[in-house]
């Protein structure tokens, strides 16, 4: 997916390094993500997945490189353009992030309160439209304390497109949810990009999921980008570092056994 | 002499951090400012947290000041007692009381009672990720956590302050005449003779700079936690920040309250 011009693409990284101190998180990323498809970032723990979203997303300055986020560099923008540029997005957090002390239409009314001047009665209506779209339209009223694992990220999706947003971001949407209500998020997830057209980008690596929305894959590991492609591209490829996550293998462990007990011990 | 390079290069380091927290601070209190100054202005958030930060510490304000008013009174009243000149109570538990106890007191009862719980506030929701839904959602923090919080200590604190001042100058005034025979004509005509305009004037002004001092302290606390260690540290972390708010606050009022006396 990399080479493609600027202007067909959501998302254009090119060249994408992040430095935390001496250690090197991510090393030269270059990644597009065309407009309307749902692009799904996936890797290992560790692999810097979420360090790229929160790149993309301007929570976290690169060291070099240049992200193209609808027409915005996020890496040398200002603040001021930066914040235009998230106007046209929305971001489902992986715990929900929901604002503790506002009940859920209050945490999804937010954003409209914030940057529009609709009246009150719109702003509800509008509510109660994005709640239904997500089956939430009962909890309109409760607190997120009184939420489940799966009614808080449908309430933070609900949140994320309450701006109508051109890009979405999701992280980690399926974690910890039972497989029937994964599935379910994922749906949403496809009649999202059905209904609205909106570009979604997905940080995950639930195996399940990525294969049933994705339609392009990019996978991560140690902080590089060691492949992007197709779901079958993916599944055809013969990279034994791709077949070990999808076949679920564990991670290569100690090769030098010598070596490891001496650093048990201490004695290096 | 590897152990004393290892001192100095912890103490370096530790001086490094403290003044990247207090940069941090101001800088914080620039961004306040300049969102202050920018519109949309929205009254709510800080009617919401002068509750909070105001009504709700006005118990521990009277029931403190009140104690506070009735020790002045015990002690003034001993040892004036020793030189034969009680009527000077009402003027001694004044002066005390609105140049210095008061809003120091106050000050410090906010700390402990609100300024703890707007850093546990705020580190929570930067640990939860609720600072960086508010950025995405181009929502600035400053603008919407940290702004209503600052206005409200600056009023806050100076209303807090003249209950506590009120009422401790009558906690003075059941020690000294209920208790202990004092006239009441001289605790009050002593108090009103001896306390001039810039006194009440100086105890407002410190009012007002811890006001802003405490609330600016326990915000970038808990806001910038995650630039800490403690920032790693989840709940411990929080805890940390909150007991680093409430020290690093009491210190401030502390030094503030003698720089603020020292060039009145």
């Amino acid at each position: 997916m990399t080479g493609n011009t600027p202007t067909t693409n959501a998302i254009t990284i090119r060249d994408l390094v992040v430095d935390y101190g001496p250690r090197r998180i991510l090393n030269g990323i270059n990644l597009d993500v065309p407009h309307g498809q749902i692009m799904v970032i996936m890797g290992q723990s560790g692999a810097g997945k979420s360090t790229l979203l929160r790149c993309i997303l301007g929570l976290k300055k690169p060291t070099s490189g240049s992200i193209q986020m609808l027409g915005t560099d996020i890496a040398t923008a200002s603040r001021k353009e930066i914040y235009k540029a998230r106007k046209q997005i929305g971001v489902a957090f992986q715990g929900g992030a929901l604002f503790s002390s506002m009940s859920v239409a209050e945490n999804i009314q937010l954003a409209l309160h914030e940057h529009t001047d609709l009246d009150e009665k719109t702003i509800q209506i509008m509510t109660r439209i994005k709640l239904d779209m997500v089956n939430l339209l009962e909890a309109e009223n409760l607190m997120p304390s009184e939420l489940s694992g799966g009614m808080a990220k449908r309430a933070a999706l609900a949140r994320a497109i309450i701006m109508d947003p051109k890009l979405l971001f999701f992280d980690e949407p399926s974690s910890g949810l039972d497989p029937s209500t994964a599935a379910e998020l994922d749906q949403l997830i496809l009649t999202l990009k059905k209904g609205m057209g909106i570009t979604i980008v997905v940080v995950t690596h639930e195996l399940d999921s990525i294969f049933k929305i994705a339609d392009h894959i990019a996978v991560m590991k140690d902080g590089n980008l060691i492949l992007t492609g197709t779901p079958q591209e993916i599944i055809d490829s013969t990279n034994p570092e791709i077949q070990g996550m999808l076949n679920r293998k564990p991670r290569e462990t100690i090769v030098d056994t010598d070596a490891h007990l001496r650093r048990l011990t201490g004695d290096f | 002499m590897a152990s004393i390079a290892k001192h100095v290069e912890s103490l370096g380091a530790y001086c490094i951090t403290a003044m990247e927290q207090t940069g941090r601070t101001f800088n914080m209190l620039l961004q306040v400012l300049w969102e202050l100054l920018h519109p949309p202005y929205r009254f709510y958030p800080i009617v919401r947290q002068m509750y909070f930060i105001g009504a709700r510490s006005l118990t521990l304000i009277i029931v403190s000041g009140v104690t506070i008013g009735m020790v002045l009174g015990l002690q003034f009243y001993n040892i004036l007692q020793r030189f034969g000149s009680v009527e000077l109570l009402g003027a001694g538990v004044a002066l005390g009381v609105i140049r210095e106890l008061g809003p120091v007191m106050t000050a410090l009862m906010v700390v402990g009672r609100a300024g703890s719980s707007i850093t546990a506030e705020l580190g929570i929701m930067r640990i939860t990720e609720q600072v960086d839904a508010l950025e995405c959602m181009a929502i600035s923090p400053d603008k919407f956590l940290i702004a209503p919080k600052v206005v409200a200590g600056l009023l806050s604190v100076p209303l807090l302050t003249m209950v506590f001042d009120f009422v401790a100058l009558f906690g003075g005034y059941f020690v000294g005449v209920k208790m202990f025979g004092v006239a009441e004509g001289s605790y009050w005509n002593g108090m009103t003779d001896a306390v001039e305009w810039q006194d009440v004037r100086l105890g407002l002004e410190k009012s007002f700079v811890f006001g802003v001092l405490v609330t600016l302290i326990c915000c970038s606390r808990g806001f910038y936690m995650h630039l800490t260690k403690a920032g790693s540290q989840g709940a411990e972390g929080v805890s940390s920040a909150t007991t680093d708010a409430v020290v690093l606050s009491s210190i401030a009022v502390l030094f503030s309250d003698f720089l603020i006396g020292a060039l009145a």
